[in-house]
Parts: C-alpha cells; sequence; structure tokens
C-alpha cells in the first residue's frame, strides 16, 4: 500500500510537471505547431532603416506576412539592404507595391508595412526587389528639417 | 620566519585539501552517473527517492510561485501604470519567471528544501557505518544509495521549475487581471508575443537541468564525504545550503550571458 501512494505521488508530479510545461508553451509562449510550409525571399533598398532588425514583422494591412532576415549595405547603391521571406501563401504582391518602414505605436518596434500597387498582372517573385521604398522616420531629421523651415521663415 | 614558513605551509595544506575534495566529488559524480543500471533494482529506489525529492518539494514550490508572481505583477502594475502600459505586466512576469526567477528561486529552495535532506541522510548513513556495512556485503553504495538521489535531484527539479512558472504566471493573472482590472486579452497576447518557445522556455529549462546537477551533486557530495560525527553532518548541511546557493547564483550570470548576452 505504501509503494503504491509514492507511484501514485510521482505520477501526479510528473503529470502537473508535463501540464505546467505544456501550458507555458501554448498559453504563454504562444507556440503553433502548424509547420509554415515555404516561403520566399524579396528584397527592398531603404534610405535608412532607422530600428529594423533581423527578425522585425513584415505586413500587409496590419497583418504579418512574413519576417526580415537579413540587413546590410548595399555596395553598388550605398544604400540599406533589406532580405525579407514573405510567406509562400502570400502570393499577391505586385510589382509595383511599395514598402515602408512604420513603428507600432509612439515608442514601439519598428516594421515593415506593404501597400499593394495596380499592376495585377505582375506578382512579386523569388528574388525580386520592391523599387518604390520609405524610409523609417528619424526624429532628430524631423526636428533638424523643422528648425531650418523655421528660420527660413 | 618560523611562522612565515607555517602559514605558507597551512595555505598549501589547505589547497591540497581543496584540490582532493574537487577530485574526490568528480569521481563520486563519475561513478554515479556510470554505474551500470539494473532496471528491475534501481526502479523502485528512484521513484521512492522522485518521492521523496520531488512530490514533496512540490508544495512550497507552488506557494513560493504563487506569491512571487504576485508580487510581480503588483511591482509591475504601479510602474507600468504610470506610462499607460499596464497590459505589459503580462509580458513582463512571464519574461522574469521563465528566464530568470523560476530556474534560480527553485534551484535555492530545492538546494534548502531537498539538498540539506539529502546531505543528511547520507551523512547519518555515513556515521552510523549503514556504507561500510553495505560495502560488506557486497552491495555498491554508489549505486544503492548514490546513483538513485542524484538521477531524482536531476529529473525533479526541471519538473518542478515548470511547475513555478505555471503557477507565477498564474498568480500574476490573479492580482494584474482579478484584482487590478487589466483586460485579460491584452494580458495574454502581450505575453505570447513577447515570450519565445525555444529561446525563453527551453533556455530556462536548460538552467534549471545544470542547477539540477549542481545542487544535487553537492548535496550527495557533501553528504558521502561528511566527517562522521553529529557535528561534521551538521557542517555539512550547513556547506551543501551555502554552496549550492553560491554555485546556482554563479553558474546562472554565466548561463544568463551565454543564452541572451548575445556573446
Amino acid at each position: 500500500m505504501r509503494i503504491r501512494g509514492i507511484e501514485l505521488g510521482v505520477g501526479v508530479f510528473m503529470l502537473v510537471g508535463a501540464l505546467s510545461l505544456a501550458m507555458l508553451a501554448i498559453n504563454v509562449s504562444g507556440l503553433t505547431l502548424s509547420k509554415q510550409e515555404g516561403s520566399y525571399k524579396i528584397y527592398a533598398l531603404f534610405e535608412n532603416v532607422g530600428g529594423l532588425t533581423a527578425r522585425s514583422k513584415v505586413t500587409m494591412s496590419g497583418v504579418a506576412i512574413g519576417q526580415v532576415t537579413n540587413i546590410s549595405i548595399d555596395r553598388q547603391k550605398l544604400m540599406a539592404l533589406v532580405e525579407m521571406e514573405i510567406n509562400a501563401d502570400t502570393d499577391y504582391l505586385t510589382s509595383d507595391s511599395s514598402a515602408s518602414i512604420l513603428t507600432a505605436g509612439l515608442l514601439g518596434e519598428k516594421y515593415i508595412g506593404i501597400t499593394t500597387g495596380a499592376a495585377d498582372d505582375e506578382i512579386l517573385q523569388q528574388g525580386d526587389f520592391i523599387e518604390d521604398t520609405q524610409s523609417s522616420l528619424v526624429l532628430e531629421e524631423l526636428i533638424g528639417k523643422f528648425l531650418f523651415n523655421k528660420a527660413s521663415e | 620566519m618560523q611562522s612565515v614558513i607555517a602559514n605558507l605551509a597551512l595555505l598549501g595544506r589547505s589547497t591540497i585539501n581543496r584540490l582532493a575534495a574537487i577530485g574526490r566529488s568528480g569521481m563520486l559524480l563519475m561513478h554515479a552517473v556510470i554505474a551500470r543500471p539494473e532496471p528491475f533494482n534501481s526502479f523502485p529506489l528512484l521513484m521512492r527517492q522522485l518521492y521523496s525529492v520531488g512530490v514533496l518539494s512540490m508544495v512550497i514550490i507552488m506557494v513560493s510561485g504563487l506569491f512571487i508572481g504576485m508580487v510581480l505583477a503588483l511591482q509591475g502594475y504601479t510602474i507600468l501604470v504610470d506610462y499607460g502600459s499596464e497590459q505589459a505586466v503580462g509580458q513582463m512576469v512571464a519574461l522574469s519567471l521563465v528566464r530568470e526567477l523560476a530556474p534560480v528561486v527553485t534551484a535555492l529552495l530545492f538546494a534548502g528544501r531537498a539538498g540539506s535532506a539529502l546531505t543528511a541522510e547520507i551523512g547519518l548513513m555515513k556515521t552510523t557505518e549503514q556504507l561500510s556495512g553495505m560495502e560488506m556485503i557486497g552491495v555498491d553504495p554508489l549505486r544503492r544509495i548514490i546513483a538513485p538521489r542524484f538521477w531524482a535531484g536531476l529529473i525533479s527539479l526541471p519538473i518542478l521549475t515548470m511547475i513555478f512558472s505555471a503557477v507565477g504566471i498564474w498568480g500574476g493573472l490573479l492580482v494584474g487581471v482579478d484584482w487590478l482590472g487589466i483586460y485579460e486579452g491584452s494580458f495574454w497576447a502581450n505575453m505570447q508575443n513577447s515570450v519565445d518557445f525555444f529561446d525563453d522556455v527551453v533556455n530556462g529549462l536548460i538552467k534549471s537541468l545544470v542547477f539540477g546537477v549542481v545542487v544535487t551533486w553537492v548535496a550527495v557530495f557533501q553528504g558521502y564525504d561528511s566527517v562522521p560525527t553529529s557535528e561534521g553532518i551538521s557542517q555539512a548541511t550547513t556547506k551543501t545550503v551555502v554552496y549550492s546557493s553560491l554555485a546556482v547564483l554563479g553558474l546562472d550570470f554565466i548561463l544568463t550571458a551565454l543564452m541572451f548576452g548575445d556573446l
């Protein structure tokens, strides 16, 4: 009887531990078991990426459709080259789409927002560039412009 | 001159003793880990140790986890509400628990609750010559006494850490949502956006696994190596708690630097 009590206790212990891990995985970290089935890479050149980092979100109409995978300097044009990974099921980004670097909230993280254009026939493929880009807003530059305008009035 | 030489000799002797103790503890760990398992004999032994080391520590872990989660939520709320971002309480509670507080506090409590008990038990076995008695009848005390206790500690601590995190987050939910009135949806959403399963939860698990090895190792070694007197046992028990707590805190810094410091 005593051995049975011990076994029961250990069983409950293991079960509670497993339940806690499951709760941490599903409820707390939002882990989903559904695998992303493939993705393709597109690129964009920006004047200034501000605080954008790898793993930042790429969104369209506010819905996340991919993430930034790499940021480097393009050697020829001397601009920031951003590599983005877009989920394979997002196959409706037209070639005249525009990408802009946005900020979530007043002090929030930077992310890329993509707006599609009107050219229905040409869809962005693996390795394509988004031509129309808008850089991140840098507060110091804005203040500088404002002061310059004030002074010239 | 005489006293200088005497002091030098003293320094040398204590260094040699310390190194020898480290060597003995390494040998003990190796023998305990390598000891060839005998499933039919060692499984019930492991079960019994899991019960006394793990199951009986569950209550103290749950109660401390609950209160630490509640305090974190309360403290975080009073600061974050000034910036109008009290929804971030969930994120703050979850991240600080999963990454840092749950592994460390669980290991410290475990050292006090289970480690000291292991040391005292093994030390008393040594004092009453049960260990040498076992050797005499051909039973290896390392395999029969040390190995199951070591494995039980190693298995229990990560499980206890998970329980601590889960109960702590529930405590944060109680205070943040039910008492202070944070909107429950944004409490969970903020948490899920910021906590990553592999970067945060699994790294916390790895931490607790390392702490499990260290705390149990120190505990069984101090018991096995204790001076076989009642005074020796009390010293060994104190050493267990002091050494394993210091080791946990020091290792925690190193592990955190490796995992989250982008070194």
